[in-house]
């Protein structure tokens, strides 16, 4: 199984046991924050949700805003399709994601933190309070101010989206906000908030756990370290893996594929869809690699085989978006209305194969204008598929 | 006092009274009751001081708040791609054929609803559903007919 | 303050304060961009996405109302990439709206539409989103209509009811394709919290809330020979109307309004201002009276302070929110519900006419003031007091359908016996007029000298303060109001329901201690009403109420009890203030309501 294949090399950081997970507590709340923050900076350690903002920035900021009251969130509101690594981590590893969360608290000076928990993973709560109620006699133990909190989310895609997130805790209606202000300053209630994703905040208990060197080492430039991928659609072993980025698609296909692979999603429905023509050229990875093309993912890895029709699957993608938008701008709103029934109408001879086109320059419209990342990104998987499966999408 | 409105008491002593609290008070209440009625969202806008068009415009959005009464066992079937491309249609079909309903209603005894739902998170083991807050995965026609079978028998067993 | 930072919009270099938005930057250079869901009333949502702006090195557009400038910043609002985006956003809200045009109240005044004009939409290639969902019509409320199909979704009047007026009769719910402007469990209007106040529909882009129209109506009754049509005008419609008809916003355009109004047809035109002057004397009664039990009798029953009944949305907030404290409110009905009660009486009786063959119709600045009409107990005269209301909106409709240029009609005066007025009564259309209308003439009542501020201005209670306060110390009165020697008389003004809010709450919990509150539902008093002209910002609100004050110090009389023609009614036929005949054609009473 831990044989590397091609440049494909699996790792076992995350989910190797958390049996240490005081004592890297421990001695991490007694470094001076400015240690911690630069352990992170020089791991090059990116979020994991997907958009790949540099942790220890992140940290920084918030830590460098004067404020007595701030907080850390863990964002498991995991809702990409073809995602579901966090569950897992927070089933099988609680301890090494709260014991992050409070070192970040330590950190940038919090004393709260919460996990905000999709309203799908109800069932992990028992569990997950187990862990957080041993966590926190830990805590009371060495006399170390942090409590840790379960918000529940109730079923809306959108909430993963940082701002909507706080909305949501909030008790309001998870819509985005308009950014500036950005978390770091203006977060939840309005103060300063460093927001995690759960994979994220493992991968901080990895760096302090080793070092930023052992991090720092896998990987490829500007995408270092481990990733957690949730691998499903027509696959043989479906699952999760822990690999190293900048993985090229071909090796992956190759380890994963059925061998008739037709195309892969890398990212879920808001990330890039990739042909087969476009396997060897492509890296997973955050973008800034100096040739070829590299793809984010949050890690959601989707196979689709020769069986599938492509039309069936961008259909499925943009209902998935038309009714998990917010609804409260434009473009992706009324954008996702009009691309599901326009690839409808062109499927159904209602609208000349043009009207692809027209729909392809309202993506981009899209990708410009929206508000937020959800409506911004329709664009990624849309466009590749009506270049790459035209015919599909027409007859 | 009506069991509801004491229930949304009981919630608000628990979690709080400001505005952050409403989400954590309208999910008990659809814990016990299955949905949000009129009346329940009301109540909960009276404990919270709150606008009652509030209340309902954030529980509306969000899909686990149902507004609609619903039975006493949510079904909701994850339609998302992956659980799509692995079979929910006959799922589905399996569970409308057993139960005598279509998606988006509820048997006429009050115990079943059928919903459709966004991505689960149990793509490598499509196809997957939730019954209330138990997620069953790895679905074939034959396992929903086995679990629903066991779901009646709990119901008639409490009767 | 913070050093200023440099920018260049559309390749011109400029310096402004940090924190501009790239909006407000672009119109200190005379770059205007187009917005749909900003008003300056409302806090920003950039929801509509309409100004988005190029900033140069960005992939991405930004939201000018919604972004503010950095150092440095190179923004571009017309290029390539912004027209396209911008003419592609128009497209998709033209698909989702019910674009049925010349069949829509608001044609020609409707922002979407000079949008699609101005970025010339020929084309509409995009699928009509608005037939496929079942949208109906509420048009329950005798004061608003409510179509969602052509709603877009900005969220104005959501944030309107919320941040105006603490009302929240509209949400938004759903989520994604279904989300909509909607009310607690899409209920009617009529069966919710709304005020009717009609704020929602001046800062409704489209046609999406528009005011229930009376105008076919109001025709039909000019055309009956059998009938006499009276007609009343508010004050503030004096100083709203001319921003319809051509004229510039603050211009007074009183003696051409009569003019009109006299060549649409109708049979008598009498001024509101005429009540208003009687609401004083009816309330400044009131006041000194509760005053007096309060004070010199010691009674505990007596309600203080006093609040004033002349906004209707007002009143059916009070209903709604404070029901137990009702006994507040003075008992006196509006202006416009008095002038109704007299039409049929009064008036009937001095002009020989046959009350039944009177149609009463008044023109407002409010929409609320057409659900005070058709409530149960305005019908004192023995009819309904008051048939027909008009918004200053329906107004200048009817002007233009009956071709009349109103920017060469010459003046002309109010017909007799209730269409004379005084300074006092025109400035009820400002918020804090009430008040002063009431202590220039209480003050002279209780101490036989005119109120103690320069040319009679009680500039503390003037302005666009969400809530004022003014005290006014009674000195030397006569030997009839000796207990009020020495007593200051505490008042407060609170215009916006949301400011009305605090104002209650403060009195409530006993922080506050007056004596008399006037409140008015709409910012700024009726000159902001939800009946006025479309738009209505702050700086609008401010010329028109320069013109109101400018109305008052052009009036000969200034003080509601000087008024010949109210002196003629408590001779003829009322006798005297707060008695018997006004107890039965001049106040009220009020229904408590639900919150919920």
């Amino acid at each position: 199984m831990s044989t590397p294949i091609y440049q494909l090399k699996r790792v076992d950081f995350i989910f190797k046991d958390e049996k240490d997970w005081k004592e890297i507590l421990k001695n991490s709340i007694n470094r001076p924050a400015h240690e911690l923050i630069n352990e992170l900076i020089s791991s090059e350690l990116k979020g994991r949700g997907g958009a790949g903002f540099p942790t220890g920035l992140k940290w920084k900021l918030a830590a460098e805003v004067d404020d007595p009251i701030k907080y850390v969130i863990c964002n498991a509101d995991e809702g990409e399709p073809g995602t579901f690594k966090d569950r897992e981590i927070l089933s099988k590893v609680p301890l090494k994601v709260l014991t992050s969360m409070a070192v970040c608290g330590h950190v940038i000076g919090s004393k709260e933190g919460y996990i905000y928990l999709r309203g799908e993973y109800f069932f992990l709560q028992p569990e997950l309070n187990k862990s957080i109620g041993e966590f926190k006699d830990y805590c009371n133990e060495i006399n170390f101010d942090f409590t840790i909190k379960i918000f529940m989310g109730s079923g809306a895609y959108i909430c993963g989206e940082e701002t909507a997130l706080f909305e949501s805790m909030e008790g309001k209606r998870g819509e985005p906000r308009n950014k500036p202000p950005f978390p770091s300053t203006f977060g939840y209630l309005g103060k300063p908030t460093v927001i995690n994703n759960v994979e994220t905040l493992a991968h901080c208990y990895t760096i302090f756990e080793y070092g930023s060197k052992r991090f720092y080492d896998l990987g490829v430039q500007y995408s270092r370290g481990s990733k957690l991928f949730s691998v499903s659609g027509d696959t043989p072993k479906p699952g999760i893996y822990e690999l190293e980025l900048g993985m090229s698609l071909v090796d992956f296909v190759d380890e994963f594929g059925d061998g008739d692979t037709k195309a892969v999603q890398v990212g879920g429905a808001s990330g890039f869809l990739v042909p087969r023509k476009g396997f060897r050229e492509t890296t997973i990875g955050f973008q800034g690699k100096l040739t070829g093309i590299s793809l984010p993912t949050g890690g959601s890895m989707m196979l689709f085989n020769s069986s599938r029709s492509m039309y069936n699957v961008l259909d499925n993608y943009l209902e998935f978006f038309r009714e998990e938008s917010c609804g409260q701008c434009t473009p992706c709103r009324v954008g996702c209305q009009q691309l599901l029934n326009g690839i409808k109408a062109v499927k159904r001879g209602e609208k000349n194969a043009q009207y692809l086109n027209k729909l392809m320059r309202l993506t981009e419209t899209m990708q410009y204008t929206a508000k937020c990342g959800l409506g911004q990104s329709v664009a990624n998987s849309f466009s590749a598929i009506v270049e790459n499966f035209r015919e599909e999408m027409i007859y | 006092m009506y069991p509801v409105t004491e229930l949304i008491k009981n919630l608000a002593d628990q979690h709080g009274r400001e505005r952050r609290n409403l989400l954590p008070i309208l999910q008990g209440v659809v814990e016990q009751e299955k949905y949000l009625s009129e009346y329940s969202m009301i109540e909960i806008a009276r404990e919270l001081d709150l606008p009652a068009s509030e209340v309902y415009g954030t529980a509306t959005f969000y899909s686990f708040l149902e507004y609609k009464k619903m039975g006493k066992y949510i079904i909701r079937i994850c339609k998302t791609i992956t659980c799509s491309m692995k079979g929910k249609n006959q799922i589905i079909k399996t569970i409308e054929d057993m139960l005598k309903i279509n998606v988006g209603e509820t048997t006429p005894d009050g115990n079943f609803s059928l919903l459709q739902t966004n991505c689960l998170g149990f793509c490598h083991k499509a196809p997957a559903m939730l019954i209330n807050y138990e997620v069953y995965i790895d679905l074939t026609p034959e396992k929903v007919r086995e679990i629903l079978t066991g779901y009646i028998n709990k119901k008639e067993k409490e009767e | 303050m913070a050093k200023k930072i440099k920018i260049t919009i559309n390749e011109v270099a400029l310096e402004i304060e940090p924190g501009t938005s790239i909006l407000d930057a672009a119109r200190q250079t005379g770059v205007i961009i187009p917005t749909l869901c900003y008003h300056k009333d409302l806090c920003v949502a950039g929801n509509c996405r309409v100004c988005v702006v190029e900033i140069v090195g960005q992939k991405r557009l930004s939201a000018a109302c919604a972004t503010p400038c950095e150092d440095g910043m190179d923004i571009l609002t017309n290029s390539f990439k912004v027209r396209n985006s911008r003419k592609h956003i128009i497209e998709l809200l033209l698909s989702e709206h019910n674009a049925d045009c010349t069949r829509c109240y608001k044609n020609g005044n409707c922002e979407l539409q000079k949008l699609a004009s101005d970025y010339k939409i020929m084309t509409q290639d995009f699928i009509r989103l608005s037939r496929s969902k079942n949208y109906t019509i509420d048009h329950y409320s005798p004061s608003i209509i409510k179509d969602d199909s052509k709603c877009i979704r900005c969220q104005r009047c959501v944030r309107t009811c919320e941040e105006i007026q603490g009302v929240n009769a509209l949400t938004v719910a759903y989520k994604g394709d279904r989300m909509k402007i909607s009310t607690f469990f899409e209920k009617p209007m009529n069966d919710v919290i709304c005020t009717n106040c009609g704020q929602c529909i001046n800062h409704c882009p489209t046609g999406a809330l528009v005011e229930k129209n009376y105008i076919e109506e109001v025709w039909e009754a000019i055309a009956d020979k059998g009938c006499h049509v009276i007609v009343q005008t508010a004050p503030a419609v004096r100083i709203g109307l001319g921003e319809e008809l051509g004229f510039k916003v603050g211009s007074r355009v009183t003696g051409k309004m009569v003019s009109a109004l006299k060549r649409l047809g109708f049979d008598a035109v009498m001024d509101t201002d005429f009540s208003a002057d009687l609401t004083i004397m009816e309330e400044g009664t009131e006041l000194m009276m509760r005053l007096k039990r309060a004070l010199e009798d010691h009674d505990p029953d007596v309600k203080l302070p006093m609040a004033t009944s002349c906004s209707p949305g007002w009143i059916k907030y009070i209903e709604h929110m404070y029901p137990d404290y009702l006994g507040y409110l003075s008992t006196c009905k509006s202006p416009q519900q008095m002038f109704g009660a007299l039409a049929k009486t009064y008036y009937a009786k001095a002009k020989n006419l046959n009350p039944a063959k009177i149609v009463s119709v008044s023109i407002m600045p409010c929409t609320a003031k057409k659900f005070e009409s058709n409530r149960p107990e305005m019908h004192d005269s023995g009819f309904r007091d008051v048939d027909y209301v008009l918004t200053t909106r329906e107004l200048a409709i009817m002007i233009k359908q009956a071709g009349i240029d109103f920017m060469r009609l010459e003046d002309m005066s109010f017909d007799s016996l209730m269409g004379e007025s005084t300074g006092a009564g025109v400035i009820f259309g400002a918020t804090g007029g009430v008040m002063e209308a009431a202590l220039r003439t209480v003050y002279e009542l209780v101490t036989g000298r005119p109120v103690p501020f320069e040319n009679l201005n009680i500039t503390p209670v003037r302005g666009m303060d969400g809530v004022k306060e003014a005290s006014i110390k009674i000195e030397s009165p006569i030997q009839e109001w000796a207990f009020l020697d020495g007593v200051e008389l505490k008042c407060a003004v609170a215009h916006g329901l949301i400011n009305a809010k605090k104002v209650m709450d403060s009195i409530i919990s006993g922080e506050s201690h007056y004596h008399f509150v006037e409140f008015m539902a709409c910012p700024g008093g009726c000159l902001g009403g939800g009946g006025q002209p479309i738009p209505t910002n702050p700086e609008i609100r401010r010329k028109r109420a320069e013109a109101i004050y400018a109305e008052d110090e052009g009036m000969p009389l200034r003080k509601s009890h000087q008024n010949p023609e109210i002196l003629k009614i408590y001779n003829d036929f009322l006798l005297k203030p707060m008695g018997e005949k006004s107890h039965q054609l001049l106040h009220t009473k009020y229904s408590p309501r639900k919150r919920f």
